[in-house]
């Protein structure tokens, strides 16, 4: 106890820690503090520097606000049967939405304000790709998602897989969707409405959410691109 | 004093009268006739859609000039297996459809809009795919006014609205 008190006594440099302490120490402790304040602002700025420099530590577009969870390893097939990963899908922004065909609502709306967009942006357009994933593999084929996509009039690249490839996709994503029967026996699908903006790396850049106006789902798409 | 409290029983039998009469009149066939003409649609329409595609949407304005609520209960159309009626809701960022099991209500004197994001009308199971610039026909049926028909305009994919433009699909 004693030797634990001693060291403190020696080493703190807080001298309020004393009950009566004399001018002349506070005022050396105060030195003390001061200097060592100055060294932790040396140390924030530094760490801080640091991590601004760092090219691989920048978040993309210096958009913090989304986890780098969003996105990874995925691989589907496409209309023509080719298959698409995360892999392929490297060294081109796209901008990824998860649906349905049978989606009377949402799904159109979605794609077709995406090729209203792209259109808006000109030559940029062509620089980021546009991906729908059906999450209802049990009624859309790959041809039918291929057929279902050509009604926008622009490039779509739409993709489906098995159960299991579709899940971890979804999860990927952080996405999320669910199958709801309805009353004739039939299902409807819950699913995420929003579109993800990924960068050529494969991460995440922006969201596009349903309501977003179009407005700044433009701006997001330019900064995609840009 | 005695006389404005016999004036006010005499308003309260009426109205309470009234409500007797108006009660069973609803249900009366006479009065399914009556209602009839007080569902108006207007402005019907769909979306486009592909050959594989299983179902699609309709949308219109349905008013009820009448004096009693009415209500969508279900549908036919010669394009689709099923005719349904559904609702859309955003859950955060989760789009969640569902069918409205016990229809939905057009009160009296009201409107109600079928529009993308809201309430809308579900061809489910198409038999043949709905081409963008042709007419549809659809049957609806209201439980007070009966069968409506309507001849659902089909739009493009993208539309969201009847008669829009171009611009929504970007085709250009």
């Amino acid at each position: 106890m004693a030797w634990a008190a001693g060291t403190r006594a020696m080493s703190d440099p807080f001298p309020e820690a004393e009950p009566e302490p004399s001018p002349e120490r506070t005022a050396e402790g105060l030195k003390t503090l001061r200097l060592m304040l100055w060294l932790l602002v040396a140390l924030v700025v530094g760490a801080g520097a640091i991590v601004m420099l760092a090219p691989d530590r920048t978040p993309p577009a210096g958009n913090g606000a989304y986890p780098d969870t969003i996105g990874g390893p995925f691989a589907l097939t496409a209309p023509d049967g080719t298959r698409v990963t995360d892999e392929t899908l490297k060294g081109k922004p796209f901008a990824i939405f998860f649906g349905f065909t049978r989606c009377p609502d949402v799904c159109p709306t979605t794609l077709s304000r995406m090729a209203q967009w792209r259109g808006q942006m000109g030559a940029d357009g062509d620089k980021f790709q546009i991906v729908f994933v059906s999450v209802d593999p049990d009624t859309d084929s790959p041809a039918d998602i291929g057929r279902y996509v050509d009604l926008f009039g622009t490039p779509i690249l739409g993709l489906t897989g098995t159960n299991e490839e579709i899940d971890a996709a979804v999860r990927a994503y952080r996405a999320f969707y669910q199958k709801v029967p309805t009353a004739a026996g039939d299902y409807t699908i819950d699913h995420t409405a929003s579109v993800y903006l990924m960068d050529a790396d494969g991460r995440l850049q922006g969201i596009i959410s349903y309501d977003e106006t179009n407005t700044n789902a433009l701006a997001k798409l330019k900064r995609l691109v840009g | 004093m005695i006389r404005t409290l016999s004036v006010a029983a005499a308003l309260v039998s009426t109205v309470v009268l009234a409500g007797c009469n108006a009660a069973p009149e609803a249900e009366a066939p006479a009065a399914t006739e009556a209602a009839a003409s007080a569902i108006a649609i207007t402005a019907p329409w769909s979306r486009e859609t592909s050959e594989g595609q299983k179902a699609g949407g309709a949308f219109m304005m349905i008013a009820n000039t009448g004096s009693a609520a009415d209500r969508l209960i279900g549908g036919a159309s010669p394009v689709a297996v099923r005719v349904e009626i559904h609702t859309m809701v955003m859950d955060g960022d989760v789009m969640r459809m569902r069918e409205l099991e016990d229809g939905l209500e057009v009160p009296a004197g009201s409107e109600v809009l079928l529009k993308p994001g809201s309430f809308h009308v579900m061809l489910m199971d198409l038999k043949e795919p709905l081409k963008a610039g042709k007419k549809v026909p659809l049957t609806l049926t209201f439980e007070g006014a009966g069968p409506v028909e309507v001849a659902l305009e089909v739009q493009s994919a993208g539309a969201m609205g009847h008669g829009m433009g171009g611009g929504h699909a970007g085709h250009e």
